[in-house]
């Protein structure tokens, strides 16, 4: 595949997972430059972050993907991505990141490159430092390519209250774009499976979303949560779950693009349980959800938001569909990852 | 028990494989996936199909798709209106 | 609801309730697994009359296969040297010592495809390699796998297997009616099949058993109206094929596929999960293909099929017992940990009911 050593071109070797000369130089040329910050930048045993008022917040993520690189993003992009979402749909403010990679013996150097370019990017984006890190090398054949794992703080903010206990009969939902874009983008990548196509995937750093979500919602914005694996119907089954009320959706208003319905199709996938990216779906009180909406469409990440569904008191608590056509049926979690299908 | 999808074809070459023959690429409204024309002997650029498994099964006829327009209008999801925005299709980038 | 839907609705709901007061409420197959499964997820059931009932066929090439199949699968994932090819719907099937799945995790090598034509490829590209393509699948399938066997055969590609579980339609909707009383009014018939078979396949049935049968695409107002056009022939105690799905299906089908077929493979008995042997309803690779048989090159045969206590998989899929009926339905049994073969496809009946049947939901675990 195309992280798999061509002739000539300089990769990681076992020399540069030991600890020695080579191992300093790959930190010291590679990586650490392109990451510099003033937490990171002292290279001690470990990073001392600034004192903060308020409480912490705390998430880890590990990353593996197949391939490292896919249309529209990458492992590095994905890993900074995913662990800033955890933080900032808690209500939090990120601070800092730690960043372990795990590298297989002979990833292109030029590879790992871009990765650490796309992961120092992506932070400058999110508005967080990688306060610490940590690399190692693994042989041949027992890893990946890359995989990395990054960990996360951030201070929560004291002015809103995300907590899916506090959600009522009527409250509605919203979430800020297409769904199944990142997760049919990745498939078409898959060994064996490849196909071309338009799509991209759309992972982003949502704080500086959500902060506009927060601002014109307030309190009334009552829970957020990133529908990554699982799809939407992974959150709004967790959702039915947990606060008892029926979730309700109606097909024709959930964010969807032709290509991405065709390919799902295509594939035999249900798009509702496709992974995504760069999405959030959020609980609001009826009364603010318009200028909730409305504020969530004026954003970059959020033109394509939509009201999509409303919490009901019907029982037993599950999560309905009204269709395109006008008919109704329940939505279900994923069983576990997707397998394109041909019946 | 059978998924089978319709798209045009855009493209036909010859696979160099002696019984697969020609295949082409076909346009599923933004995705590509090659097929073989093996089974469909007639089928032409900008045909319709409808693939299943990497094979072309069927080519839509065309005057009966003229008639059932509402039908291959439905078939390809494309009496519904869509909420979201739709990726620049491949190609198109560079035109800017 | 769009207008020509609440039209087709409208006149379901008048012709149904009419021969419902006649005493003589019409209940409908739809034979395959895709249609039941569309039926659901368009919403399409939630639209109908609650007198006419819609019974889930045989028509799932994953429920039908046999429990035997897929331990051989298994043993042959484990052998040396050996890539399985399968499609994806094959991977999570349980048999009596685990999935393809639970096989993968213990190391085989099991390459999901889309085409059999990928299988070929993967051969090509593994000469050490002996790669077992797990050819399962109804009339749509098999002309791809023929083809992709006559490919191989052509360039010498000599470590590509396939093991054969291919069934066809028509005999299994001759051994359902020929059981004895039916309580079947007609049936939707599968527009992909049908693309290959052709709607005239089902005169037989039609005339020999005096069922409407109607061919049918897969999008909301395609199969409601293919509905319609059955209770329409059943008030008027008609028997007719129709074809709705004009747009693809024809009456002779494609004669290119059925030709690929036939030169390939020939009809053999073929034991259905759950149902059990019907003669003449499976495919095999003839004599001169023999080299790409796997269970000739292993020197294996099938196993036994098992139901699994409790299980009414087979009284569901032959339009007995509706998946609520069966004791485990929901409870003993989840696509999570599937005990029958209606529960392990997206496209089985039991796993259709779980996922998108509100009435006989289970409350979210
Ligand atoms: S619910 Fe499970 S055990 Fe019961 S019939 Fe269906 S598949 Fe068999």
């Amino acid at each position: 595949m195309s992280e798999r050593k061509r002739k000539e071109e300089p990769c990681i070797t076992m020399a540069h997972g030991g600890g020695g000369e080579m191992t300093q130089k790959l930190l010291k040329e590679r990586i650490i430059p392109k990451l510099a910050n003033d937490l990171l930048n002292p290279l001690n045993d470990s990073a001392v972050l600034p004192q903060v008022d308020g409480r912490l917040c705390m998430t880890t993520d590990s990353f593996v993907v197949q391939p490292l690189e896919f249309p529209g993003g990458d492992i590095g992009h994905l890993a900074v991505c995913g662990t800033v979402n955890d933080l900032v749909v808690m209500g939090a403010k990120p601070l800092a990141l730690s960043l372990g990679m795990i590298i297989e013996e002979g990833l292109p150097l030029a590879t790992l490159d871009r990765m650490v370019d796309s992961i120092a990017a992506t932070a400058r984006e999110a508005g967080v430092v990688i306060a610490t890190g940590d690399t190692k090398v693994i042989e041949r054949g027992k890893g990946d390519g890359l995989m990395i794992n990054t960990a996360g703080i951030g201070v929560m903010r004291d002015d809103v209250e995300l907590d899916a206990s506090r959600i009522e009969e009527g409250d509605l939902l919203l979430i800020n774009g297409n769904v199944a874009d990142h997760g049919l983008a990745v498939m078409s990548v898959r060994e064996h499976l490849e196909f071309d196509t338009d799509l991209l995937s759309d992972a982003a750093p949502l704080g500086s979303l959500i902060d506009t979500l927060l601002a014109a919602g307030g309190r009334e914005v009552k829970f957020l949560r990133d529908p990554t694996r699982g799809g939407l119907s992974g959150v709004l089954c967790d959702l039915a779950a947990d606060t008892g009320f029926s979730v309700e959706i109606e097909e024709a208003n959930v964010p969807i693009s032709r290509v991405a319905l065709h390919t799902a199709e295509l594939l035999g996938l249900d798009p509702l349980s496709v992974a995504n990216e760069g999405k959030v779906v959020a609980v609001i009180g009826k009364d603010a959800a318009d200028a909730v909406l409305s504020a969530c469409k004026a954003h970059p990440l959020g033109g394509m938001g939509a009201l999509i569904g409303r919490f009901t008191t019907a029982t037993p608590p599950l999560v309905e569909l009204i269709t395109r056509g006008g008919g109704r049926r329940m939505v279900t979690r994923p069983y576990g990852e997707e397998l394109p299908r041909i019946c | 028990m059978c998924l089978a999808v319709p798209g045009k074809i855009l493209e036909i070459v010859d696979s160099g494989e002696p019984v697969i023959g020609r295949t082409a690429m076909v346009d599923f409204q933004g995705s590509r996936l090659e097929a073989s024309l093996a089974m469909v002997p007639e089928a032409e650029v900008d045909d319709w199909v409808l693939v299943h498994a990497g094979f072309a099964m069927s080519v839509l006829d065309e005057k009966e798709a003229k008639e059932n327009w509402d039908m291959l209008k439905a078939a390809l999801g494309d009496d519904v209106e869509l909420v979201g925005n739709e990726p620049t299709p491949k190609g198109d980038e560079d035109d800017q | 609801m769009t207008s020509d839907v609440q039209a087709v609705v409208a006149e379901l709901n008048d012709l149904c309730a009419d021969l419902e007061a006649a005493g003589k409420p019409v209940a409908i197959m739809e034979i395959c697994g895709t249609h039941t499964v569309s039926l659901f997820r368009t919403g399409a059931k939630s639209l109908l009359p609650s007198s006419l009932r819609l019974v889930s066929g045989p028509g799932c090439p994953v429920c039908v296969t046999s429990q035997g199949y897929i331990d051989l699968a298994c043993d042959l994932a484990a052998e040396p040297d050996v890539i399985i090819a399968t499609y994806g719907d094959m991977v999570r099937v349980p048999g009596a010592r685990g999935s393809l799945e639970t096989m993968r995790g213990e190391g085989a090598e099991i390459a999901v495809v889309y085409s059999a034509r990928d299988a070929v490829k993967l051969a090509e590209e593994n000469p050490t390699k002996r790669v077992i393509f797990l050819s399962v699948g109804f009339e749509t399938t098999t002309p791809g796998t023929a083809l992709s066997v006559l490919e191989a055969e052509n360039r010498g590609i000599d470590n590509l297997l396939i093991l054969a579980q291919n069934k066809l339609v028509i005999p299994a909707m001759h051994a359902l009616l020929g059981g004895g009383e039916m309580p079947i009014n007609g049936f939707l018939c599968p527009g992909h099949v049908s693309i290959v078979i052709g709607s005239d396949a089902y005169k037989p049935i039609a005339d020999q058993y005096g069922k409407p049968c109607v061919v049918a695409g897969f999008e909301l107002h395609n199969m409601l109206l293919a509905l319609l056009h059955i209770v329409r022939q059943v008030a008027a105690g008609e028997n007719r094929v129709e074809n709705v799905y004009s747009l693809t299906v024809t009456e002779p089908g494609n004669l290119h596929a059925q030709a690929i077929v036939d030169k390939v493979f020939q009809p053999c008995d073929a034991v259905w999960r759950a149902i059990g042997m019907i003669p003449a309803s499976g495919l095999e690779l003839r004599e001169e293909y023999g080299r790409f048989d796997a269970l000739s090159h292993f020197d294996l045969e099938m196993g036994p099929d098992v139901c699994p206590a409790g299980c009414i998989c087979g009284e569901v899929i032959q339009g007995q017992a509706t998946p609520a009926e069966c004791k485990l339905f929901g409870t003993g049994c989840t696509p999570i940990k599937p005990v029958g073969p209606c529960m392990v496809s997206s496209e089985g009946t039991c796993a259709a009911w779980f996922r998108y049947n509100r009435n006989t939901a289970r409350t979210v675990e």
